[in-house]
């Protein structure tokens, strides 16, 4: 390095005049983006929480982020034996066990992930799906599901954040809804657990605005998978796959809320400004 | 802490000039040297650790230390000229700006110019930069002299080649990751101009590109290719080959020798990206055809290094996802990666904007020093592209097998595993590193992602 820089001659290598054709020989051997996807780095995550181990949906974002086999992946659910099942995912899978109903269960969950280092990236995608038939005599059941797809996530969220904001960096992913927008009598419940959900997400998002950590929320409209079988689709229905495709590209950028399909955010504006009395009248 | 607290410690988000893997950290000014040594010492048992932070031009997270300490330059006696010797010594925080414009008046240059002038001479070290001289002069730690570091446990170590070449060479490339430089003493180049004598040529494809470049025999060579471009104008371009104009070379009445900072526009800061695809080609082409066949003439210095510093925070136009850099050099024999990278950015349609492509000579001796000799390629691509990663991590390991490797000060996304197989010098800076700074206390988010640290 210290060497007279009059050394560093550059007759010996000026010698290698460049292949002819390099630029075709390139073409026959580039098949860049098939290749690369399969070894993607998943956007620098090296240690990543999904909470709610056999969600479709958060399974299928841990696909979409083509996560590179060093990747340490959490699965945090109460199923351990199923997920443990679940199809291959890239990385060391781990499995934590965790009962979104206990709420004390958030502190055990938090302490156990950043156990073994600093987790980059957490999905929040615990949740259940009940029909309002079946809540509407049981409201037991609806407290449930409230504790679950709200009160679970406030807890696990809130002591996960303060981690990443004292190390200055993280991603926080929440899995809202496009039942976060506006209630149906046909599942009113499940919307209100979203749209406090939501109205948490974005609350959190803006506290720890400049702190290193970010949150995207995630408003996907009715997704065809295990939760919804037996349900009838709603227009611009979508699938889990397609979500975890929508998530891993809006990671990629700097958004704060992705709608799947993404012509959801203008029909998200028209639910909303449709009059009360014909909302109630709409069979969905 | 009571260290910290004296020296004014504030949270702030930190990013690169690529704006992409922002983090949060505690930024310091210490208000003197002692203060600086008192508060690496006072790092004991912390788990992030400190790192010094100069420019912050770095596009990914070299320059950051997410969750630890992020020490701004201390200020210092900035630019010491030493005419007899030919050497300037600069304190770290000093801009190259700033040395330039101080020296080139006495005839003197710096002997490697990187592409913006705004960097900081320690910012310089911890990279080891080149400039569009390498295959002549070489990276920048073969023209220093000397390094002033606060080392890990908080002691001032002045580097030599005579005293310490592994740590000198280990400090020169190590992304800050040795230690703390107070300042530097280079040596410098005398010119007799102001002026340089710039040959531009326009090539129709990247054979032609690559065929010019090593024909060139001048001081001074770089293409800029159009990376939009496909098919056979794959990796066209327009070659500048140029030297320091002689007094002989310029009419008398050429301005004085002096190093002027033109003015400069401000990029605002754009909800959108103004760089897609479209407006990305169509700049290109439009580029590229206005163009002359071949054109020689005088340009003043800064023209000629630092174009891009015309419009500051250029790199706002990638919009609000950031940019990353693409900087890799692949040895001679593998100009095909070139053309690969060159196909690929296209079609993943990452929007990939201007590329820069440079011929490097010998290897530096810094074990973490990016120049090796080969074909050295940069191209910006907005980060926003959702196979961007992906596509990245692909080219890694075709780089990796190639025999290159790619820049740190530019990377974004390097894996641990690409990483360590780009760089296999690494034993011989590790070593370096466990003495300077035995108990690791410097960290970066660069760092904690390759396994530097």
């Amino acid at each position: 390095m210290l060497s007279d820089p009059a050394k560093h001659a550059p007759a010996a290598e000026r010698a290698s005049v460049p292949a002819r054709g390099a630029a075709a020989s390139a073409r026959e051997t580039a098949a860049p983006g098939r290749e690369a996807a399969a070894s993607g780095p998943g956007g620098g995550f090296r240690r990543v929480l999904l909470i709610g181990g056999t969600s479709e949906i958060g399974l299928a974002i841990l696909q979409a982020l083509r996560l590179s086999s060093e990747t340490e992946v959490l699965l945090a659910g109460r199923d351990a034996p199923r997920i443990r099942a679940a199809p291959g995912l890239p990385g060391r899978v781990t499995v934590l066990s965790y009962e979104a109903t206990d709420p004390a269960a958030y502190h055990s969950l938090a302490a156990a992930a950043f156990a073994g280092g600093p987790v980059d990236l957490v999905i929040s995608a615990a949740g259940v799906l009940l029909r309002q038939d079946q809540l509407d005599g049981a409201p037991d059941q609806a407290g449930l599901l409230i504790q679950t797809n709200l009160t679970s996530h406030v807890t696990a969220l809130l002591a996960i954040a303060a981690q990443m904001r004292r190390r200055g960096r993280g991603t926080i992913v929440i899995l809202s809804s496009v039942a976060a927008v506006r209630p149906r009598k046909a599942n009113f419940v499940y919307g209100a657990a979203k749209a406090g959900l939501d109205a948490f997400g974005r609350g959190l998002a803006d506290s720890l605005h400049r702190s290193g950590v970010r949150v995207l929320l995630v408003r996907p409209g009715f997704v065809i998978g295990r939760m919804t079988a037996g349900l009838r689709p709603a227009p611009l229905a979508t699938t889990p796959d397609r979500v975890g495709q929508a998530v891993a590209a809006a990671l990629a950028g700097t958004g704060a809320v992705v709608w799947v399909p993404r012509s959801l955010g203008p029909a998200a504006i028209a639910m909303r400004l449709i009059p009360r009395p014909l909302w109630r009248r709409l069979r969905m | 802490m009571t260290v910290i607290a004296k020296a004014a410690a504030a949270r702030r988000e930190l990013a690169g000039f690529g704006r992409t893997s922002k983090s949060a950290a505690e930024v310091v000014r210490p208000a003197s040297l002692e203060q600086l040594q008192e508060l690496v010492a006072g790092q004991a048992g912390a788990a992030a650790g400190v790192l010094a932070r100069g420019a912050g031009l770095s596009y990914g997270d070299a320059a950051q230390n997410g969750g630890g300490v992020v020490v701004s330059p201390v200020t210092g006696p900035g630019v010491e000229l030493d005419a007899t010797n030919e050497l300037v010594t600069a304190s770290a925080g000093t801009t190259f700006a700033e040395i330039l414009t101080r020296v080139v008046p006495g005839g003197f240059i710096l002997p490697v110019l990187p592409g913006t002038r705004h960097l900081t001479v320690g910012g310089a070290v911890g990279a080891d930069v080149h400039g569009k001289n390498h295959r002549q002069a070489g990276s920048l730690a073969a023209w220093i002299d000397q390094i002033d570091l606060v080392d890990g446990t908080g002691g001032l170590r002045r580097l030599t080649p005579g005293s310490d070449p592994a740590g000198l060479q280990a400090t020169c490339g190590g992304m800050g990751l040795t230690g703390i430089v107070v300042a530097a003493s280079i040596r410098l180049r005398r010119i007799e101009t102001g002026l340089i004598r710039v040959t531009a040529r326009r090539t129709p494809d990247l054979d032609a590109t690559l065929s010019v470049m090593a024909a060139a025999t001048t001081e001074y060579s770089v293409a800029w290719v159009d990376a939009t471009a496909s098919g056979r104008s794959l990796g066209r371009g327009i070659v500048e080959t140029a030297d320091h104009a002689l007094l002989a070379d310029v009419p008398a009445a050429s301005p004085s020798l002096s190093y002027r900072q033109q003015p400069g526009l401000r990029m605002p800061a754009l909800p959108v990206p103004i760089i897609t695809p479209l407006t990305a080609r169509a700049f290109n082409s439009l580029w590229f055809a206005k163009a002359p066949g071949e054109r020689t003439g005088l340009v003043d210095l800064a023209t000629f290094f630092h174009r891009l510093d015309a419009v500051s925070g250029w790199n706002r136009a990638a919009g609000p996802d950031g940019l990353i850099q693409y900087q890799f050099v692949v040895p001679a024999g593998a100009e095909n990666i070139i053309a690969a990278v060159l196909d690929a950015v296209q079609r993943s349609r990452c929007a990939p904007f201007l590329g820069t492509l440079k011929r490097f000579g010998a290897i530096s001796a810094g074990p973490l020093s990016f120049p090796a000799p080969g074909w050295c390629l940069a191209v910006d691509l907005p980060a926003g592209a959702p196979s961007l990663r992906a596509l990245l991590a692909g080219l890694d390991i075709r780089v990796a097998s190639a025999g290159g490797r790619v820049y740190l000060a530019k990377d974004a996304t390097l894996s641990q595993n690409a990483f360590e197989s780009m760089y296999s010098s690494l034993p011989a800076w590790r070593e370096a590193r466990a003495r300077l700074d035995p108990l690791e206390r410097f960290q970066s988010d660069l760092g904690r992602r390759v396994g530097l640290c």
